[in-house]
């Protein structure tokens, strides 16, 4: 089958209205199909007052691009947007607890810390913590790197991610204000040719 | 505008007031007493009628946004009111039907405290509803309901439910006057046409050879029918109905070659696999129209006209997508398209449906065998009404053989409960239909099962003096779980077999008349009695037990494969 079946990550970015009970409207799309939200964040966007949700999926373009489409449904969201990982610049921010005792007493650690480019952001007697920022392979492999130095608690953050192509919002929403929209408003990029029928 | 003060519960009505709501159907209880106490000041300009399960209402509220053409208002009250409730609301949500529920809620401070009839409603019926929303201050509510009633009728129509805690519904506060709602920025009722795929489909359509259209409730939602006409009488297509597109097209009109689907006729499903193009007008490609996808008119050029942008590629892929309302594109592809005569494209249809009419509809509708079967007794409604009934069915073999059979002459003329498939759909929305459209005929065609599964709805009648026409076709079973397990499970009757009140001593401890035929001699009469009587009547027709409905298309099976036998 063509790529349109293969399962790869994508990113969508949806621009909403700042609405109670809209991240359950966007969450509960991907649940009813039984598809598991990698990663989620909310976050304010380039426009004020106009959120940003940065939602990691793995599935096929088929499957991703009809998500989009219900999610785009919804009545505040403004627009949503799907990417592969080549068409944007992420990044996930990590953190690292470590026993002050171990590490300060072992060179290695701190080579490997500078290796990573992790910066510590609290030192405390007892504990210190680090922070690196990065793709999930890299924040991964400096978790494995600390695990045999007693390595205390590792948290994740989800990922946040800049569209290359983007132009940004402000100049959509204008269009989105108006009554009689332009075409950028609603496109149907998305109409391909027929092809293999698509079950979900 | 002069500044009044007014309580929510007031405002709330003033609101339905405005958008020309005139009937209201609803149970009241603690959460929704200040709406009910305000109603009792506006009972001269909202009707409101007590149905007598909360489900009922909402069924009423779906017939009568389905006949009227206009938003179905449903009152109720928090927990349990609201609960019973959601199966209404799926079924709006699946049929597109126009909604506005209204329920009560306990007092905004004991949100979330596991109050007394406290349900979390806003949850529970976020994936059945187009929007909904929870008011805790009174100064939200104009713009919340003008909001809601603009997004239950407007682009894609569906149910929006609106809680309102009840100091909310107390609260007063300083009413500026009602707004109606016509922009969200964030929402976008009409896709923007463009002329690029209106000139990729006429040119499809202009080359093709056999064409095909196959049409939906879009047509009607988007009170489109006259250009939906000019648009296949233009180049002399066929068309063929779902479930829901039935009445759009006079049941008799010479290009209408019938219904699609699992039940539907024999020409329409072979021929979708032999079309050169087939245009979808305001259809979903439900799995009960396509079959199997994989064996779905893969020979064919698709063409999908929706308002509605997910719809296009979901389940079948289109070769041109034709977004937007079908009552603004119908006539751009009308301009453009030739005339065309396909008198031999169409007789292929003819050829079909004469056999089927040998195989099928013949020994269903004029039988030789004893006994009655349901095909006969829509036969003898038709020739009485002649098509201008209005027919509500609910559920199953009942509800096939009805759409298949009864002969519909305007729009708006079928209800029936197409994507849910909810049983008990039936009674409730006639009477709801029948307040849509008082000056119309409704007939009620229901099942022994799905009857006994709202049956109280009848004390609605009662009250109400409302003149709906209830025609049980009693087989004594659930006869379509029947038909499967005859048909796929080797007879093995697994709990199908239904007993039944005595329906005619019922309806008449509701003060309803009623009759019970069971022998064909007293058929016609009784029909006849039942559609001159004055009121509501329950006929009870005693039909085959274990008759089935034919053609079929096995669940699994391709179109082309559908069953006569």
């Amino acid at each position: 089958m063509s790529n349109n079946t293969e399962k790869q990550e994508y990113t969508i970015t949806v621009y909403t209205e700042n609405q109670v009970g809209l991240l359950n409207r966007i969450a509960i799309i991907f649940s009813r199909r039984k598809i598991n939200v990698e990663s989620l964040n909310t976050s304010p966007s380039e426009v004020q007052g106009i959120h940003r949700f940065t939602i990691v999926v793995m599935e096929s373009r088929d499957v991703v691009l009809k998500v989009v489409r219900q999610i785009e449904k919804q009545v505040e969201v403004l627009k949503a947007y799907f990417n592969t990982n080549d068409e944007i610049v992420w990044q996930e921010l990590a953190l690292y607890k470590v026993l002050s005792e171990e590490i300060t007493e072992k060179v290695k650690v701190e080579r490997l810390l500078r290796e990573f480019g992790a910066r510590a952001v609290a030192i405390r007697k007892d504990f210190i913590v680090f922070e690196t920022t990065g793709h999930r392979e890299e924040t991964n492999k400096l978790m494995q790197a600390l695990e045999p130095f007693g390595l205390v608690e590792f948290v994740r953050s989800a990922r946040v991610a800049i569209i290359k192509e983007s132009a940004g919002f402000h100049e959509k929403l204008k269009d989105f204000e108006e009554r009689e929209p332009g075409e950028e408003v609603i496109e149907n990029e998305y109409l391909g040719k027929r092809e293999a029928v698509f079950t979900m | 505008m002069e500044q009044k003060q007014l309580s929510g519960s007031q405002a709330v009505l003033e609101a339905c007031i405005a958008e020309g709501v005139d009937t209201i159907f609803g149970y009241p209880g603690g959460a929704i007493m200040p709406i009910y106490d305000a109603l009792y000041d506006y009972k001269e300009k909202l009707n409101h009628i007590l149905v007598r399960h909360e489900q009922g209402g909402i069924h009423a509220g779906q017939g009568y946004a389905r006949t009227s053409g206009t938003v179905g208002v449903v009152f109720a009250t928090s927990g349990p009111g609201a609960t019973n409730l959601v199966t209404g609301l799926a079924d709006a949500m699946i049929d597109s039907t126009p909604l506005v529920c209204i329920t009560g809620q306990v007092f905004a401070h004991l949100l979330g405290t596991d109050a007394f009839q406290e349900t979390d409603v806003i949850n529970i019926t976020m994936p059945v509803t187009k929007w909904n929303y929870q008011i805790t201050d009174a100064e939200e509510i104009p713009a919340v309901l003008a909001k809601a009633f603009y997004l239950a009728r407007s682009g894609r129509p569906g149910p929006v439910l609106i809680d309102i805690s009840k100091n909310a519904q107390i609260q007063k506060f300083d009413y500026l006057g009602y707004t109606t709602c016509n922009h969200i920025r964030s929402y976008r009722p009409k896709p923007v046409i463009r002329k690029n795929y209106i000139d990729e489909a006429v040119e499809l359509i202009n080359n093709a050879k056999k064409p095909l259209v196959i049409f939906g409730q879009g047509v009607i939602l988007g009170k489109a029918e006259k250009e939906f006409k000019k648009f296949i009488e233009k180049s002399g297509m066929p068309a063929a109905w779902t479930i829901l597109g039935l009445s759009a097209l006079s049941t008799d009109h010479p290009q209408n070659v019938g219904m699609l689907g699992m039940h539907g006729n024999y020409g329409p499903n072979v021929l979708t696999n032999e079309c050169d193009v087939l245009i979808a007008v305001g259809m979903r490609f439900d799995d009960r129209v396509t079959g199997r996808l994989d064996k779905y008119a893969k020979q064919a050029k698709i063409i999908h006209l929706d308002i509605d942008p997910s719809e296009i590629d979901k389940n079948v892929k289109a070769d041109v997508g034709v977004w937007g309302d079908c009552k603004e594109t119908l006539p751009l592809l009308t301009l453009g398209i030739e005339q065309k005569d396909r008198s031999e494209w169409l007789a292929v249809f003819a050829k079909y449906a004469k056999e089927e009419y040998e195989q099928c509809i013949e020994p269903e509708m004029y039988p030789s065998k004893e006994e009655m079967t349901m095909a006969e007794v829509i036969r003898n409604v038709n020739e009485i009404t002649e098509g201008n009934a209005i027919m509500v069915t609910d559920v199953g073999q009942h509800q096939m053989v009805t759409c298949r059979y009864a002969k519909f002459n305007q729009s708006r003329s079928n209800v029936t409960s197409g994507g849910l498939g909810t049983m008990g759909f039936g009674l409730p929305a006639a009477i709801g239909a029948k307040f849509g459209a008082q000056d119309r005929t409704v007939v009620a065609v229901i099942g022994d099962g799905g009857f006994q599964m709202t049956l109280q709805e009848l004390g609605t009648i009662m009250q109400t003096g409302i003149d709906v026409k209830i025609l049980i076709l009693n087989n004594q079973f659930l006869g379509m779980v029947r038909q499967w397990q005859e048909l796929f499970n080797d007879k093995r009757y697994s709990f199908v077999d239904i007993a039944s009140p005595n329906y005619v001593m019922l309806a008449k401890s509701y003060g309803i008349e009623g009759a019970k035929v069971e022998h064909r001699k007293d058929l016609v009469d009784a029909v006849k009695t039942m559609l001159a009587h004055k009121g509501s009547y329950l006929l009870e027709v005693m039909v085959g037990k274990e008759n089935n409905v034919f053609p079929m298309v096995p669940q699994g099976c391709s179109v082309s494969e559908i069953r006569l036998k």
